[in-house]
This record gives structure tokens, sequence and C-alpha cells, in this order.
């Protein structure tokens, strides 16, 4: 059986959506490594980059979900071709948030750099855990693109591994600020960090559990880790 | 005539039976009942043979859909359902179709009664070269004998349940082929219901139809599955995904996937369903 549509303007405005979703993606994902190394370099000009480039994401995610909206007038699409509408709608409302996560890190950065108090808190665990948030939301695009059930189902499997660094990063947080009360708000101001990347890694898990519905048809959101991996290896 | 008489008993015992479908939520929630049970069936037009091997059960007070491309059997199959296939030499089916558990193609049925049980719309409207209220009385005329008072009540009756009632009821008189294409569907609908069958077969109802004829024609499907079996082949996908509860995909004579409409339309099992439903069809 053929894999193109007979209408072949069908699979173009099909294929345009997978790939402006990627082109998001890419957006998103150096958003959130310059908010990085804003926050690692304590950089005040990197932080206003991302939140000046903000905007940018936003429109994307307009365009597209225009996009989408007319796939689904013009064409009605079914089955998997429906799947992929749908999951690309709701896929780029992830990024987009994780955008505004980015942003977020950005704004909270710039606000310690302008406070200007010192402080001795360690972020490895916050440094560690934004270069997983970026590797995974590369991970789950590069699933999306090849529709990869197995790699996504990895994805999601990792995502808790941020989470962990999370909690972990805000059991050492309290330590530090119920041993000084000054630092209470720039940890505060770090625990928002902190929660920023760890919502980043969440949005890369739901973008993973997107791909299984569109290669595999079966909803996997808050389902058993077991019961996901079993579908995403379903032939 | 024996046979015929028994087999008429029957049809009437059916009539009385399960020639209805229970609305209240008492009955709607026991296990479901099938009207008809479709078993090995094998149709021939002559040597060619035209469907192979047909399995399945068309749930009672549902719209059962038949898609497929030209030629795919679909109609075939919707015409072995009331043995309108009778009508042409040559054409023969196997197996059986069991209605309400009565097996249709066993011989020395009653098929005039057969097809006032089971009846059926067609994709062309046909009104008869008569009155719209003829049109209406004339099959009721066939089956009871009622009185003139009964016969204004069933032709209103009729109208109203094929949503013709306010646009007919002050023009009874006039042809039936004075009425617009949609107009002229409804009331075949209407002529069909009018003897109360308890399946309706629709065969391309819509393909000849505006789309706000067609939409009236749909919005009217929905209200009869409430009280009737519908069975519809549609060349129009959408429509299937519209107003049907099961939908059939067939291909070359063949059965290729039946279940219901959703997991059709979201996530098919067969990929040769899918490549057809999403127009991947070469």
């Amino acid at each position: 059986m053929p894999d193109k549509h007979l209408s072949s303007q069908f699979d173009a405005d099909l294929n345009s959506l997978s790939s402006r979703l990627l082109e998001m993606g890419g957006l998103v994902e150096s958003q959130i490594a310059t908010a990085m190394r804003a926050f690692t370099q304590m950089d005040l000009d990197t932080c206003n980059i991302v939140i000046e480039n903000e905007k940018l994401v936003n429109d994307l995610e307009i365009q597209i979900d225009l996009a989408c909206t007319e796939v689904i007038a013009r064409r009605q699409p079914t089955a998997r071709d429906l799947r992929l509408v749908m999951a690309v709608s709701k896929a780029i409302t992830n990024l987009e948030r994780a955008g505004d996560e980015a942003e977020r890190v950005a704004k909270r950065t710039k606000r310690l750099i302008e406070s200007g108090s010192p402080h001795n808190i360690n972020v490895a665990e916050i440094r560690l855990s934004g270069q997983m948030a970026i590797t995974l939301l590369r991970r789950s695009l590069d699933a999306f693109a090849r529709l990869d059930t197995v790699a996504a189902a990895e994805v999601v499997a990792e995502d808790r591994q941020i989470d962990e660094e999370f909690r972990g990063f805000v059991r050492k947080l309290i330590t530090y600020m119920s041993e000084d009360p000054h630092i209470i708000s720039t940890g505060l101001d770090m625990l928002t960090i902190a929660k920023a990347i760890e919502r980043i890694g969440d949005h890369a898990k739901n973008i993973a559990e997107f791909v299984i519905y569109i290669a595999k048809g079966s909803d996997v959101r808050h389902i058993p880790h077991e019961d996901l991996v079993r579908e995403a290896n379903k032939q | 005539m024996m046979s015929n008489m028994k087999t008429m008993f029957d049809l009437n015992k059916i009539d009385g039976q399960g020639g209805k479908v229970e609305t209240t939520n008492q009955h709607s929630e026991q296990a479901a009942i099938n009207a008809l049970e479709v078993r090995n069936l094998n149709f021939f037009y002559g040597a060619f043979q035209g469907l192979k091997n047909i399995n399945l059960d068309i749930e009672q007070g549902k719209v059962t859909a038949f898609i497929g491309p030209s030629g795919c059997g679909k109609s075939t199959l919707l015409r072995t359902l009331n043995r309108m296939y009778d009508l042409y030499p040559g054409q023969r089916a196997e197996g059986e179709i069991n209605f309400y558990g009565q097996n249709i193609l066993e011989p020395g049925q009653d098929l005039n009664l057969l097809r006032s049980r089971i009846g059926m719309v067609f994709q062309k409207p046909t009104p008869f070269p008569m009155s719209i209220y003829e049109n209406i009385a004339f099959g009721v005329r066939l089956y009871e004998k009622l009185s003139r008072s009964e016969m204004d009540e069933r032709v209103e009756w009729a109208l109203n349940k094929a949503a013709l009632w306010t646009e007919a009821k002050d023009k009874l008189n006039q042809s039936g082929l004075s009425l617009s294409g949609g107009q002229q569907q409804r009331l075949c609908i209407a002529r069909g219901v009018a003897v109360k069958p308890s399946v309706i077969l629709l065969d391309e109802p819509t393909s000849a139809l505006d789309p706000i004829s067609t939409g009236k024609i749909e919005e009217l499907i929905n209200e009869l599955k409430h009280e009737y079996t519908i069975a519809i082949v549609t060349h129009n996908m959408q429509q299937a995904a519209r107003v049907s509860d099961y939908t059939a995909y067939m291909y070359l004579g063949s059965l290729v996937e039946y279940g219901k409409t959703d997991e059709i339309f979201i996530k098919p099992k067969r990929k040769e369903t899918e490549d057809y439903i999403t127009g991947r069809f070469g």
C-alpha cells in the first residue's frame, strides 16, 4: 500500500506541520540553552536575548495552530493523519510552555544579578538538570521526527531523573535556607529556576508520549511506565 | 403455500417481538441484540463472485455504515439483506443472513413481507408518480387495512418521522415529483417508515443531494436510529464517520475490517483500512 496520499498537497500540508513543529522545537531548545548559559555565567545581556526571543516562540505557536486548524477544515484528516494533527497541536502547546519556562529562568536570573546579593548555594543540580532537560527535549523532537516510539519511551523514563535532581536540590535548598534566613529571597529565585527546568523535562516527556500516540494510536498519558513501554514496542 | 404461510407467520412473529427497538434506559443497558447476523455469505453475479465469505452482525438500534471503493461489494451486501437481488436473474447468495434468528436466504420466503420488515431507500429519490399522500398510503395498503382516518394518521406520522410533515402538510395532494430532490428523498424514507419496518437500508441516500438536504437526511438518520436499525452504504467517509455507530470497510468483495466507528476512524486495526480512510488508497 502506498504511503503517500492521493492528494500530494495533503502530504505537503502534513509534512509542513511536522517540520514547523521541529523548527519551533529547535528554537525552544536554543532558548533553554541560552537561558542556562545566562544562569551559569550570570550574564544580563544573555538573559535579555532569551526574553526578547520569547515572542518568536509565541508567534510560531499561533502560526502552527492555525495551520492545524486549516488542515482539519480542508482535509478532515482521519486515523494517523488525525492523530498527527492533534498531537502537533498539543505538542506545540508544550513547546510554548517550555519556552515560557526558559524565559522564567532568564527573568529570575536577571533578578538574581540585579539584586546583587551574594550567596553560597551550590547550584550543581540546576546546571546538571538544565543540560538533561535540553538533551531530553532534543531527543523527544528526534523521536517525533522519526516517529521512533522506543526512543520516545526512553525519554519518558529519563524525565524521572530530572525530577530526582529537582527533589535533591529542594532538599538542599531547605537546609541552606534554614541555616541562613538571609538567603531565602535568593533561594526562592533558585527554586523557581529549578522548578522551571523540571517542568521543561515534563514538557519533553509529554511530546514523547504524543509520538507514541501518533505511531501506535494509544493514549499513554497517565498510565504505568511498563504499560507505556509495552505500547511503544507493540508491532 | 404452506411453507409461505409458515414464513409469513414467522415474519409476523418478528414484527411482534423483535421489530421495535426498546429505547428505555432499562433496556438499553442490556446486552446488544443483533437485528441481522450475516454468516459465511457468498454472492454471485453469474460466474463472478461479488461477496466473499462475509461475516458480520448488525446491531439493533444502531447505524452501521459500509464504506469502500467502487465495486467493493458494499451495495451488493446491502441488497442481500432484503433479497433485493432476487429481482434479477442469475444472481444468487449462499450462506446465512439471520434476521432475528430466521435465515432469510432459505427458500420459501415471502419477499414482499420481508421487504416491508427490511425497507430500502435508494441513491436517487424514487417517488411514485402520484400524490405525496398516495406515495405513503400505497405501500401501507399492501399490508394493512386502515380506515381513512387511520391512514391519515399514518401518513402524518410517517411524514413527521421523515421530518417532512411541516413542508408537505399543505400539499399532500400534489405530486411527489413536485418536491425538491432532498424532499423527495425524505418522502422515500417516509414511505419506507410508513409500513413500520424494523430495519432500514440506505443505499447512498444523499449522493444526489446538496449539503443542506444531506444534513437533514443525516439528522433524520440520527432520529430514526432510536426506533429502527439502520444500515447505510456511503461513498462519503465523513458521512459514515458522522452518522454511524459501526463501520465496515470492504474491498474486492471481502470485509476487511468491521468495528466501532470511532475506532475505525481514529485507530483502525488494519493498514488497508487506514490507507483507505486517510486517502492513501491508490
